[in-house]
């Protein structure tokens, strides 16, 4: 356009602005139209299905019964995911120690708890009480005892579901965390060491910062993984979450499917939610790792010099972390 | 022991007592003998520049004396100080713990060749980090010191971007700042411009030839004979694991051993 000189973002003219038709893109629009028509015909299945019984479906979305499952099914997750996380960082930083003690014990526990069903763990735990009828501090191997308790005020159902859910999950997450330590620089350490840090404060304030990038789409997999393995806790039994108490009120009313459909869109819409508070997280924790500010016209940086001395991901050690993430 | 307490007691009133005192050091790698008896002194206020090919065991040498590597054999003393060991009053080594490996290391400012900046922090950040969380100062206090040492390398207008915006050259002079800060007594450079694109060496090296201006102790591994030259007060040429030649800056233009005769043609 001749008569219109445009300029950039500092004010500098771009005389010949190319303005040029996109290519056409036919294949979209047909792909468009056809899965519009597969879509449309799905909702009206759905819907015009008498068997599918939506009004009961409305009536027991909001049940009490089953606002308190999806209450007690968030709470077991967030729990033993805390948990679940705080014993991971513990486990991949003593699995990366210097002290073979300290990596065997990591070694063992990963292999021990990774090795065995989460269902049979369950099982298990559901089972401490009977076991283990009292737990007691005192001197090992004597009878001198300073403080003990019933294992049944401490193990009840609740927290034999979130210990179970947590060590389970723990070994996993480990190798994870594990995976995005490895992935972080090693001249990343030097450096910190260089200006007098001592390992624990590389580790908090340098590497795990770092690491938690790289760790959070796996364990935001992880997490969504737990929401749902929660509806194993029948296992302890516990019988308050999601799952136990949709089936329990299709048991009742002989009506499954409706209290499954019910069930599913409760932890579609955890999902949704969960996918939201992750990619808020990854953004966090990529700080510094995205490309250049925008916006900042005329104060913009020279391009960073192309050499190897650029700060470069380990892609293998990324890549491991995720499918780790993948295969749990 | 003895030879060192008489060379004290008779050179100590004439000549000012060396910083860096490396006393027939040895470093193996496994089978692997990288470095042969290296015998150094360094003078305070003065710039040693290492020089060498590649596998000389020149940065492993600068990264013994920050205890990056721990030594296999020998002595080196920072201020009259052994690193790393404590000698016993039975006359046998004991290794120093983390804490004090940490304190030794805390007078010593260390530049790597990939600059190694904390990339998840901002430049501020980068630096302010070890005056805050290693010597406690007070953020505010840490702050002034950061800016102030920003300003000293010519990047006070960048502090509040991240390492990763930056460039190369600029990227190394916030390292240097970040060393800086901690008010080092020695700073040790490994290949500063070595991963830099060759029009962003100079303003590094810019940065380095004010701070030898200024009278900081400086141990130098660079393949840049230039500013060997022109800043060096020291000459160390390193090949196969020993020194070969070292001398005043004079040597460059007139070299006695024929290996480095043949390494200066080479990069000259």
């Amino acid at each position: 356009m001749p008569h219109h000189v445009e300029r950039d973002g500092e004010g500098l003219p771009i005389p010949n602005r190319i303005e040029a038709k996109p290519v056409k893109r036919t294949g979209q629009i047909v792909a468009a139209v056809i899965v519009a028509l597969l879509a449309a015909m799905l909702i009206h299945g759905l819907v015009t299905n008498p068997r599918f019984e939506w009004n009961v479906v409305w009536k027991y979305l909001f049940n009490e019964r089953v606002l308190e499952g999806v209450g007690y099914t968030l709470i077991l997750t967030f729990l033993s995911m805390i948990i679940a996380i705080i014993l991971a960082v513990i486990l991949a930083i003593m699995r990366k120690s210097a002290n073979p003690v300290l990596r065997g014990v990591s070694w063992f526990y990963i292999w021990f708890f990774r090795g065995t069903p989460v269902y049979t763990q369950l099982v298990f735990w559901g089972l401490f009480s009977v076991l283990i009828p009292r737990l007691s501090l005192g001197i090992p191997f004597t009878s001198v005892e300073f403080w003990s308790v019933d294992s049944q005020t401490v193990v009840t159902a609740f927290n034999a579901a979130v210990i179970g859910l947590a060590l389970n999950e723990a070994a996993y997450l480990a190798e994870i965390v594990r995976a995005g330590l490895e992935a972080v620089d090693p001249g990343q350490e030097e450096a910190a060491k260089a200006l007098g840090m001592k390992r624990s404060m590389i580790m908090r304030r340098v590497i795990l910062p770092q690491a938690m990038r790289i760790i959070i789409p796996p364990t935001g997999n992880e997490t969504i993984g737990m929401l749902k393995t929660t509806s194993l806790v029948l296992a302890v039994p516990f019988t308050l979450e999601l799952q136990y108490a949709t089936n329990a009120i299709a048991n009742r009313i002989y009506k499954p499917i409706p209290l499954l459909i019910v069930a599913s869109f409760w932890y579609l819409l955890i999902t949704s939610i969960f996918m939201v508070i992750q990619s808020m997280l990854e953004k966090h924790f990529g700080k510094g790792f995205e490309a250049r500010p925008v916006g900042t016209k005329g104060k913009q940086t020279p391009l960073p010099g192309k050499t190897e001395g650029e700060p470069q991901d380990d892609v293998n050690k990324t890549n491991e972390a995720a499918f780790l993430g993948y295969n749990a | 022991m003895t030879s060192q307490t008489t060379h004290a007691a008779t050179a100590g009133a004439q000549a000012p007592k060396p910083v860096v005192e490396a006393k027939d050091v040895h470093k193996a790698f496994g089978d692997l003998h990288v470095l042969k008896g290296i015998n150094l002194e360094v003078e305070p206020g003065t710039v040693t520049v290492i020089l060498g090919p590649s596998g000389s065991g020149k940065s492993t040498f600068l990264r013994l004396i920050n205890q990056l590597e721990t030594l296999t054999g020998g002595e080196i003393d920072v201020n009259g100080e052994m690193i790393g060991y404590k000698r016993l009053p039975d006359g046998t080594l004991q290794r120093l713990n983390e804490k004090e490996i940490a304190q030794q290391r805390s007078k010593l400012g260390m530049v790597f060749q990939k600059f190694n900046l904390f990339p998840h922090m901002t430049v501020l950040e980068n630096v302010m980090e070890a005056p805050v969380h290693v010597k406690h100062m007070p953020k505010a206090e840490a702050r002034e010191l950061a800016i102030a040492e920003l300003k000293r390398v010519g990047l006070g207008d960048r502090m509040d971007y991240y390492p990763g915006q930056l460039s190369g050259g600029q990227q190394q002079r916030v390292a240097i700042a970040r060393a800086l800060a901690m008010k080092p007594e020695i700073m040790l450079f490994d290949e500063p411009t070595s991963a830099l694109d060759p029009e962003l060496v100079g303003e590094v090296l810019n940065v380095m030839r004010s701070l030898a201006d200024e009278g900081m102790t400086m141990i130098v591994v660079t393949h840049e004979i230039g500013f060997a030259r022109e800043v060096a007060d020291q000459i160390v040429f390193m090949d196969g694991g020993v020194v070969v030649e070292q001398g005043g800056p004079e040597i460059i233009d007139h070299p006695r051993e024929v290996r480095f005769r043949d390494f200066l043609q080479h990069v000259l």
